[in-house]
């Protein structure tokens, strides 16, 4: 099961690497999502796979999942949510500014020689 | 149990939320953001003070013990550097009230600002390995915010830049993290300490050491060290001054603050490869910073690079690992913060007077702003470490470390370098302030006078840091002892072991 996640996760990686790499800014914001979506899998993937067993801490309980992986990737999970969310917004605002979502025409700084 | 040391991130997290509901009414804002980081600034003072009466403190949050909940800790570096930061923060905020003008005001400046300071303090103070994640994207959110907040094309075309890097940056920081935790299986930074010595007898497994480096790289973009800097010239020239001046004097020093907390905390026990890598980069930032500096004929532009020069210098102290180098970066580190905020900020005066950045363009300031001029020829000063101002004793440190250490070779360029750091600011000073006067579009409206008043204040703060070193000096010492030992660090948030 490990070894399935871990190709599953450099896949993701790898499209996520391909899409930031291209020059349209909504690729690029997807590709961000696609990398976070790999280091989720990563955490949960290093915590260890267990199957058919709850994220308990019982005294008695013959088997459990360690709950801190899914504790983490929760919290990061929400984080990656927000940043998207502001990458989206602003990639949309800098839309209308700069009228342009190639970055290549994004380059340089003006009034500055 | 003592909750003191939650207060300076507590404090200007409340002072936030309340700042969003105040949002339209400037004054009230104004006054809301000041008081509160004036009591900022008086706690982090105790905390210091308590730090240094009982030693290390720690809070266990919502009391679950120490490897198992988030666990704060308040050592001699992480006190210190909230103070620092409580002190910045107050300063640029009352630099902002004639600065940063009305519509920033009422679009959540002084909310992000205070967002700003919570994730810096938190991240500074948390002994947990994940919440220091969590405290760097609060802090990297609250920058974003800052960094867009107006809208120019510069600012939107360089946010999506500085977003994406650091958005790159925090998923190597979670993989990192989960190697480690897959590894340790615990994120409590003095027990990942304990275990990772457990594993290693003698030698630390191969495992360790590229967790180490994925660490550095996470941090390092963070920090601007050399590889890992290109996304900052351009994104620090982007937002108004003393914003700025929060970047440039706080947010890559988280950076170098966490790359000395984990090389001196986790990554301690063989330094042959990883510690050697981190020498190696730090020199070659001290190189890039220092060429840059020399080339550009912008004052920002100018400020910046000598940012990542002086975080070549700290990080230089750093991987030499003597008791004398790290008690240099230490001092280095602070005098940096202090220094470059008061630099940016009277860059941001310049700026305001003269319409531009270019040097070029400006000239003769000197004569007709000459308070301006002095408060910036002595933080030129203090920059370059003339003595006795505050950069002396720090780089002093350093290069005496580096020497122990035997990288001649190194603490050869960490000296070099200050004589064209002397260089690259003194070139802003002749052509910016001597030479003939001239008459700048809308000068009069720029209220210099009151604007003047945060940078001259930070000035005479570096002055007594540099002068008063005999009385900052057994702080210092304190957290570099600490550094130099982490069984102490452990000890104190462990009990048990």
């Amino acid at each position: 099961m490990e070894i399935l996640m871990a190709f599953v996760i450099g896949i993701l990686f790898m499209s996520a690497t391909y899409l930031m790499l291209s020059k349209s800014l909504l690729r690029i914001i997807v590709g961000t999502g696609l990398l976070s979506h790999g280091a989720h899998m990563l955490i949960l993937t290093m915590g260890g796979l267990k199957k058919g067993a709850a994220p308990l801490l019982g005294e008695n309980a013959p088997s459990y999942t360690d709950p801190i992986p899914q504790a983490l990737i929760l919290t990061a999970i929400v984080i990656s949510f927000g940043v998207t969310a502001f990458f989206l917004v602003l990639a949309y605002r800098a839309y209308q500014e700069l009228g342009t979502d190639n970055m290549d025409r994004m380059r340089g700084t003006e009034g500055n020689d | 149990m003592i909750n003191f040391l939650i207060l300076p991130i507590l404090i200007p997290l409340v002072t936030g939320v309340l700042l969003i509901f105040a949002a339209k009414r400037i004054m009230l804002q104004r006054w809301i953001a000041g008081i509160s980081s004036v009591i900022a600034i008086i706690f982090s003072a105790l905390l210091v003070q308590k730090v240094r009466a009982r030693g290390i403190q720690t809070l266990d949050v919502s009391s679950w013990e120490a490897p198992f909940g988030i666990t704060l800790v308040s050592d001699m570096m992480s006190a210190l550097l909230v103070l620092t930061t409580s002190i910045i923060a107050f300063l640029c905020l009352i630099y902002s009230f004639w600065s940063i003008g009305e519509a920033r005001e009422k679009f959540y400046y002084y909310a992000a600002f205070n967002f700003l300071i919570v994730g810096v303090n938190g991240a500074f103070t948390t002994g947990d390995i994940f919440n220091l994640f969590v405290f760097f994207e609060v802090m990297l959110m609250a920058s974003y915010v800052l960094l867009v907040l107006g809208g120019k094309k510069a600012q939107l075309r360089e946010s999506i830049k500085y977003i994406l890097v650091n958005v790159i940056s925090s998923a190597l920081f979670v993989i990192a993290v989960a190697y480690l935790y897959s590894v340790v299986g615990t994120l409590n930074m003095a027990h990942i300490s304990v275990r990772i010595s457990e594993a290693s007898q003698g030698t630390p497994p191969g495992i360790i050491t590229v967790i180490a480096v994925l660490f550095l790289i996470v941090f390092g973009l963070k920090g601007a060290i050399f590889p890992l800097y290109f996304w900052m010239p351009g994104s620090y020239y982007a937002p108004p001054a003393p914003v700025l001046a929060l970047f440039g004097a706080l947010l890559t020093k988280v950076g170098v603050y966490s790359i000395t907390r984990t090389y001196t905390l986790f990554f301690y026990h063989d330094t042959g490869f990883t510690h050697q890598l981190l020498s190696f980069l730090a020199i070659m930032s001290i190189i890039a910073g220092v060429i840059g500096a020399i080339a550009y004929w912008d004052i920002k532009k100018i400020i910046i690079y000598n940012i990542i020069i002086a975080v070549g210098a700290i990080l230089f102290g750093v991987s030499a690992m003597t008791t004398d180098s790290l008690t240099g970066s230490i001092f280095y580190l602070i005098h940096d913060m202090i220094i470059k905020a008061a630099l940016f900020l009277l860059a941001g005066i310049v700026i305001a007077i003269a319409g531009t950045s270019n040097l070029h363009k400006i000239s003769g300031l000197i004569k007709r702003y000459p308070g301006l001029g002095w408060t910036f020829f002595i933080s030129a000063l203090a920059l370059a470490g003339i003595p006795p101002l505050s950069g002396f004793v720090g780089k002093l440190l350093i290069v005496k470390g580096g020497f122990e250490a035997e990288h001649y070779w190194g603490a050869g360029i960490v000296l070099m370098s200050s004589l064209l750091v002397l260089f690259s600011i003194m070139k802003v000073f002749i052509n910016g302030f001597w030479g003939t006067p001239r008459a700048y579009k809308g000068e009069d409206k720029v209220p210099v006078g009151k604007m003047l008043i945060a940078p001259v204040i930070l000035v005479i703060i570096a002055v007594f840091y540099g002068v008063g070193s005999e009385y900052v000096y057994p702080y210092i010492s304190q957290a570099a002892e600490t550094l130099a030992n982490p069984e102490i660090y452990i000890e104190a948030v462990l009990k048990e072991y």
